[in-house]
């Protein structure tokens, strides 16, 4: 991944990233940018490259071709299935983490992350122990050690309950106030709606559209009855 | 990777079972072999029916046998059943409570004492055999087979003691006892003796002093032939002695190759099955995803990995030795080269297990598989030269070649005592494999997420 120089405003940029496994083309030519504290939710059906977008931008997948590019700091990524260790306490998960990641403060970094995450209460309960609502809190605080400018989100609240959920996103749009730029994705139209500031569709592979919700409901045409109507109106539009 | 180690043994400790398993497992082992080794092979249960009549002593050419030592060596090699009747040790045999019976015959002694006279006649004991268990009733039949060529052995030197008395009395004279009538025997030499000097009496080229000498003669080769029957008479009785040379160096002990074997599969079991199930953990915890994405290498992962294999290797094998001192004296002075021996051992498993996690992906397939790979290789490894073809033996020994056990078990008989195998040897092998397998585990790792 690529450094922008410091003449470039935009937290990340995205450009032409493409990605195939054998014969089947999971990405074909995706690009955006992101500014800092930008919450942008990626969406489409199942199969449109979302997983494979943020795996690109985490760096665990190496694309076929494309340009990505941080402006600063570095990318965080939280796993759609919680990633930490369930025999080890909310504490030690985010001490190992933290160490790995060289934190120089590495006291002070777990210690923010369990108050940023509202786990101090539980930082000596094992893991494997919590809710899955507070399992996702613990594997979002572990995506946000070293002060990531982007933190990258895989369905954050896939299998959590609606309490659980609005838990989340309450962190969530917390740390996007902070100046974090988030990118997630998610199957939830509504989810998108409510907490993207904008929106990028994916289906196919292909990038169908780069807006804000009211700008997706617009370009699905009248008669949509809610939000999700208009998304599924504008993937038929398209041939999806 | 001190931080990723640090954090293995953590779970480590939090899995009671596990921890419980890697602790109480080698304790175990030392306990069994300890106790196999100094305890030594059970008896087998055999009925016993003596119907020689009581206090009939056993006299061979005037020499009387002890029969109650001999009964009491044979107890002590099996475990006498006293029976009274051939029904009752026959029922025995055939219920299965003894391996066998061994029936002394009336006439026994009868028989063998007739071997010191002019009318010899074989003497037979009878033997009954419960085949149910083939092992045990091999053992019965050895031990049995064992005592009576022993006796077998005493009686007929002591025949051969007889027939040289008998031939010593025809070459040199003497009185021979024969039907509780005594005779006077004159005896070759002094008849050839005699006879020259009657044929010095007579007329030279006389045709009875040449029929004379004739006789003469036969008495001189008579004698000549049978002054050298008493060597053939000794050879005869025990045709085949045993001349034992040590050419070079001690012979490997018994109780320490079984103590290396111990070490080697508990040193395979431990860390194969801790290391593959660990890597696999952390594919099915989905943090593998996490570390590699710019934390550690997927290869320092892999480093990790056999490292923890090798500390535990070493903290459970020395467990194990040091539970077997309890019954044994181990060179503790040879301790030095116990540790790269283990470390060796286990860092050879600890990468066949990274490679068997990587390919499994989870932990309960990376176990299972782990588990059933090493057994039947391990027993492969034990197999003797001599007791398969040679063909087979070489398939084999390459086979074993191409896995830890054989070579670690090397290591260890090397490291335990001075009479083993090349130590270096086996630990050059050892690495050799470590690398290997650390390679086929990297190529596993790249479909591993």
């Amino acid at each position: 991944m690529q450094t922008l120089s410091s003449s470039v405003e935009a937290a990340i940029e995205v450009a032409s990233v493409r990605k195939s496994f054998g014969d089947r083309a999971a990405l074909k030519g995706v690009g955006f940018a992101a500014e800092a504290g930008e919450l942008l939710a990626v969406i489409g059906p199942n199969g449109a490259g979302k997983t494979t977008l943020l795996s690109i931008i985490a760096g665990s997948v190496e694309p076929d071709g494309g340009r990505i590019e941080v402006g600063s700091g570095r990318v965080g990524f939280v796993p759609q299935r919680p990633a930490l260790y369930r025999k080890l306490t909310v504490e030690e998960n985010l001490r190992l983490f933290a160490r790995l990641e060289g934190a120089e403060e590495l006291e002070g970094e777990v210690e923010r992350m369990l108050e940023q995450a509202a786990l101090g209460e539980r930082r000596a309960d094992l893991a494997g122990t919590l809710s899955s609502g507070n399992q996702q809190r613990v594997n979002i605080a572990i995506g946000l050690l070293g002060h990531p400018a982007v933190l990258l989100l895989d369905e954050p609240s896939t299998g959590l309950d609606p309490r659980q959920r609005s838990r989340l996103w309450e962190f969530v749009l917390g740390l996007a106030a902070a100046g974090t730029t988030v990118i997630f994705s998610t199957h939830n139209i509504a989810e998108a709606e409510r907490y993207g500031n904008r929106l990028i569709v994916l289906a196919d592979g292909e990038g169908l559209f780069d807006g804000t919700p009211a700008e997706l409901h617009a370009a699905a045409g009248d008669g949509a009855a809610d939000f999700e109507a208009a998304f599924v109106n504008f993937l038929r539009e398209r041939g999806h | 990777m001190r931080a990723l180690l640090l954090k293995d043994l953590r779970l480590m400790w939090r899995s009671p079972l596990l921890t419980a398993l890697l602790v109480i497992y080698p304790i175990v082992i030392a306990v069994l072999i300890g106790l196999a080794l100094s305890a030594g092979p059970d008896k087998p249960r055999v009925a016993f029916l003596n119907e020689v009549p009581a206090d009939t002593p056993l006299t061979v050419g005037g020499e009387e046998f002890d029969l109650v030592a001999g009964r009491d060596e044979l107890c002590d090699r099996i475990e006498c059943v006293r029976v009274s009747t051939r029904a009752e040790a026959r029922d025995l045999v055939a219920s299965g409570d003894v391996l066998g019976a061994l029936i002394l015959p009336a006439d026994l002694i009868q028989k063998l004492e007739s071997l010191g006279g002019l009318a010899p006649a074989q003497a037979t004991v009878e033997v009954l055999i419960n085949e149910e268990d083939p092992v045990k009733g091999q053992l019965v039949d050895d031990r049995i087979e064992s005592l009576l060529a022993g006796a077998n052995l005493r009686i007929s030197q002591q025949i051969s003691e007889i027939s040289v008395g008998y031939l010593g009395i025809l070459l040199d004279g003497g009185s021979l006892d024969l039907l509780g009538a005594e005779f006077e025997v004159l005896g070759l030499r002094a008849a050839e003796a005699i006879l020259t000097q009657v044929g010095d009496q007579l007329p030279k080229g006389s045709e009875q002093r040449q029929e004379l000498e004739r006789v003469i003669d036969f008495a001189s080769v008579a004698a000549e032939n049978l002054a050298v029957a008493d060597d053939l008479l000794g050879a005869v009785s025990q045709p085949i002695g045993v001349d034992r040379q040590v050419v070079g160096g001690s012979s490997p002990s018994l109780d320490l190759f079984a103590i290396a074997v111990a070490a080697a599969i508990t040193l395979m079991f431990t860390t194969m099955l801790l290391v593959a199930g660990s890597l696999a953990l952390e594919r099915e915890e989905n943090t593998y995803r996490r570390l590699v994405r710019g934390l550690i290498s997927p290869s320092g992962l892999l480093a990790e990995k056999i490292a923890l294999g090798i500390v535990v290797a070493v903290a459970v094998t020395l467990l194990m030795l040091a539970g077997l001192e309890l019954f044994l004296s181990l060179q503790w002075g040879r301790f030095l080269l116990w540790l790269p021996a283990i470390a060796a051992g286990g860092a050879g498993f600890a990468a066949f297990g990274a490679a068997v996690g990587g390919a499994a992906r989870e932990v309960r397939v990376a176990s299972l598989l782990a588990f059933m790979v090493s057994l039947p290789i391990a027993f492969l490894s034990l197999v003797p030269s001599g007791t398969v073809g040679p063909g087979l033996f070489d398939v084999i020994g390459i086979v074993t070649a191409l896995f830890p056990f054989d070579p670690a078990l090397r290591a260890l008989q090397g490291a335990l005592e001075e009479a083993g195998p090349s130590l270096a040897a086996a630990i050059a092998h050892l690495a050799a494999l470590t690398v290997a397998y650390s390679l086929l585990a990297r190529l596993a790792l790249r479909r591993f997420d």
